[in-house]
This record gives structure tokens, C-alpha cells and sequence, in this order.
């Protein structure tokens, strides 16, 4: 238990473990602690983030279903507006067309009815004249008659 | 076992491998032959008695070379770990060290409030170092030694009682001593770089009996140089023989039952060899701790 040189020897070799530490082990270490604990700042940070923006997100997401919805609405009833504006506009046509089709028809009745009386006239008169013809026993003058003739057709 | 073997063994077992310096004109009886000394020679010494005779000229081989292989042991585990060092997932061995690290860096946060890039480390390398001092307590007493022994007797031609080996650095009070005066020195270093030559001076005169007058002071400085005087050198003092003392103690504790029982010590080594794990750990931490203490008191004005 002398006290004696190892107390230099201990004192060197407590130097260079100090020195090597300090060098080697300790900075790359407490480096490598330091960036760990921002990352998982960070990373917490960005969690917190995250979550807001889902929240925001899912807020977001809502008001556009519900706006989708409404439009979505507006647009069927617009439709609905549009189909019964469409029923009622070919319902009118569809009477104008009829109504117009039965004008029509009664032009062309009243026309074949004209005609049929004009022929039909044609033949009375001709009827009334073979007729007269027969009573009087002689051949009628068309041309000397033809006034009278004429106003007897206008008669019938 | 016989008195006087019995003390013979634990004197064997508390001597160190002493390498030295032995003056010219000195008698030696060694490795079975007498010779007087012509030349100063630098030798293993072969007795207490040598050893002591060496003076200050000598080296404790033996502490030396576990101490530094111990702290060489250290440094490499360390390095590896500080090359696999990264931010990202730390696994096993990384796990270990970091927590090491993570430990002394709030020890030294905790009390330390200066800024400094030695303080951390050098705490590291107290703890660490003198942890893995004291853990070779836990080897039982014989077995490095009677190797040891057993290996110069065989190739060297020593006589058995001439092998002294002990293989716990921290129960030499030169490794202990050593370790605190260095942290002494710098605590005196911290003391004059952060208050200047006047200041540490001034804080040894000055307290911690105040006067206003310039007379006052100057009947209290004596006082005061005296008591702070004191109170610094027992600093490295008492932070060096508390290791040693404890780390002593169990040792012979280790040497006696060892000695009184034989092949059977481990009936009784095993259950103090429990208890001092934890000697060993607490004593590792209240020297690191100590040395935080004093450097941020040197820091720090008070």
C-alpha cells in the first residue's frame, strides 16, 4: 500500500479514457439522442397535424354532401318542373293539332258536301230539263232557255 | 489454516505487482539466491519489504494493467456503440448504451449548470470506468492470482510467495487517489478560468467569515485560509479513500473468508458478493456524482 508512480500511470490512462470519450463516444451519441428526440417532436407535431386536418377534412367532406344533396334536389325538382312544363306544352300541341286536323276534315266535308251539291244540282238541272223536255214534247232551246234554266238550278 | 499462515495469505493477497526502481548498494533475496545490488535497477520487487523500499519510483503493474485494460474495454464497447449511433429505432446493445448515456447526461444536468463539453464525458468515464473497477471484486479472490501465480512460478522461476497480483484496481489507493486528485486539478482549473486567479483566491480568503472594513478582513483572512484551505484539500482526500476505503473493506472481507474457509468461501463469499454489487454500483455513482458536485461548485460563484 505504497503510495508511489501509479498514482502518474492511473493519472494517463484516466487522461486518455476522458480524452477518447470526449472525442469519440460522447458527441456522436448525445448527437444522435438530440436528433431522436426533434424526430419524435416532430413526429408528434405532425400526429397533432394530422389530426386537425382530418378533422377540417371530414368537416369539409360533410358540407359538400350536404350541398351535393341540395343541388342533387334543386336539379330533380328543376326536372320534375321540366317534364310537366313538357306534358302540358304537348297536351296543348297535341289539342291545337287535333283541333286543327278536325278543322280540316270539316273543310274537306264542307268541300265534298259543296261539290256533291254542285253535281247534284248539275243533275237536277239536267233531270229537270230531260223532264221539261218530255212535258213539253219538244226539244228545249238550251241557249233561248238557259236563264230560266239557270234559275231553276239556282232554286234547287 | 494457522495463524500465521493465515495472515501470511491475506498480507500475500494485499500486496501489489510492483515494478520499481531498487538504489545501488541494495540486498536482495530473491527468486532463491542473495545478491547486493550494484547499479540503481529497475525490477519487480519480490517482497513488501522491496516494494516499500522502492519509494516513489515505482508502478503498481498490476492495478495498471487492469485498470487500463478494464477502461480499454470500456472505450471500445462505447465506440461501437457511438459508430451504430443514429436517430432512428435503437436495438440491443444501442439500448444499452444509450441508457448508460442517458443516465449520466440527466446526473450531470441535474446538477451541473454550467455549459461544458468535458463534464459529461468525464462523468461517463468515472462511472463506467470505476464500476468495471470494482466488478472485479466479484471474482473470486484466488483465481486470477493463483493463475498468475502459477504461470511465474512455471516459466519464470519466482517463488509462490514472491507472485503478489491483485486484479481490483480501486482497492489501490494510488488508482483511487490518482483518479481524484486529477479531478481535483480540475476543479481548480474550472475554479481559476471561471473566476480568474483573484477570485479563487478571494474565495479562499474572503470566507466563510465575512468583514466589511478592510481591517476585519484582514484579521479574518487567516481564519478563513485556514478553514477553505482545508476544506479543498480534503476534497481529492476524502473523494479518493472513500472508494478505496469501501472497495478495501470488501476486499478483505473476500480475503478472510477466502482464508478461513478455503475450497468453502463460497458459502460465505456468495451472499456478500451479493451485497456488494451493491457497494460496487453505489460507489461508482457517488464518486461520478461527487465530481459533478465540485465542478459545478467551481463553476458556480457562491
Amino acid at each position: 500500500m505504497n503510495i508511489n508512480a501509479t498514482l502518474i500511470g492511473q493519472a494517463i490512462w484516466f487522461f486518455l479514457f476522458v480524452a477518447f470519450c470526449m472525442k469519440f463516444v460522447w458527441p456522436p451519441i448525445s448527437r444522435a439522442l438530440e436528433e431522436r428526440k426533434q424526430k419524435i417532436a416532430e413526429g408528434l407535431s405532425a400526429a397533432d397535424r394530422a389530426e386537425r386536418d382530418l378533422v377540417l377534412a371530414q368537416e369539409k367532406a360533410s358540407a359538400n354532401l350536404k350541398e351535393a344533396k341540395e343541388k342533387a334536389a334543386e336539379i330533380i325538382e328543376q326536372a320534375n318542373k321540366r317534364a310537366n312544363q313538357i306534358v302540358e306544352e304537348s297536351k296543348g300541341q297535341a289539342r291545337i293539332e287535333g283541333e286543327r286536323l278536325i278543322a280540316k276534315a270539316q273543310s274537306e266535308i264542307d268541300q265534298e258536301i259543296n261539290r256533291a251539291r254542285e253535281e247534284l244540282r248539275k243533275e237536277v238541272a239536267a233531270l229537270a230539263l230531260a223532264g221539261a223536255e218530255k212535258v213539253l214534247g219538244r226539244e228545249v232551246n238550251r241557249d233561248a232557255h238557259k236563264q230560266l234554266l239557270d234559275e231553276v238550278a239556282a232554286e234547287l | 489454516m494457522a495463524a500465521s499462515s493465515a495472515s501470511e495469505y491475506i498480507k500475500h493477497h494485499l500486496g501489489n505487482l510492483t515494478y520499481g526502481q531498487l538504489p545501488a548498494g541494495y540486498d536482495r533475496s530473491c527468486h532463491g539466491h542473495e545478491q547486493t545490488l550494484t547499479d540503481a535497477t529497475w525490477t519487480f520487487a519480490c517482497n513488501g519489504q522491496e516494494a516499500s523500499d522502492m519509494g516513489f519510483m515505482a508502478f503498481h503493474v498490476d492495478s495498471l494493467a487492469w485498470s487500463g485494460g478494464l477502461g480499454i474495454i470500456m472505450c471500445l464497447l462505447f465506440w461501437l456503440g457511438a459508430r451504430k449511433a443514429s436517430a432512428g429505432v435503437p436495438s440491443g446493445f444501442m439500448n444499452f448504451v444509450e441508457i448508460i448515456i442517458e443516465f449520466i447526461d440527466t446526473q450531470v444536468r441535474d446538477s451541473f449548470h454550467g455549459k461544458s463539453k468535458l463534464i459529461a464525458p468525464l462523468s461517463l468515464v468515472i462511472f463506467c470506468w470505476v464500476f468495471l473497477m470494482n466488478l472485479m471484486d466479484l471474482i473470486p479472490v484466488d483465481v486470477v492470482p493463483m493463475t498468475f501465480q502459477w504461470i511465474m512460478v512455471h516459466f519464470f522461476g519466482w517463488s509462490a510467495h514472491e507472485a503478489y497480483f491483485r486484479i481490483v484496481p480501486t482497492t489501490d489507493p494510488n488508482i483511487t487517489l490518482s483518479m481524484s486528485i486529477s479531478v481535483f486539478l480540475l476543479v481548480i482549473f474550472y475554479s481559476i478560468k471561471v473566476k480568474g486567479v483573484g477570485g479563487f483566491l478571494g474565495e479562499l480568503s474572503f470566507k466563510p467569515f465575512e468583514a466589511n472594513g478592510l481591517l476585519g478582513k484582514l484579521i479574518l483572512l487567516p481564519i478563513n485560509l485556514v478553514l477553505e484551505v482545508i476544506a479543498l484539500l480534503a476534497k481529492p482526500v476524502s473523494l479518493g479513500l472513500r472508494l478505496f476505503g469501501n472497495m478495501y473493506a470488501g476486499e478483505f472481507v473476500f480475503i478472510l473468508v477466502a482464508g478461513m474457509m478455503g475450497t468453502w468461501q463460497a458459502v460465505a463469499a456468495w451472499p456478500w458478493a451479493v451485497f456488494h454489487i451493491l457497494v460496487i454500483t453505489l460507489q461508482a455513482f457517488i464518486f461520478m456524482v461527487l465530481t459533478i458536485v465540485y465542478l459545478s461548485m467551481a463553476v458556480e460563484e457562491h
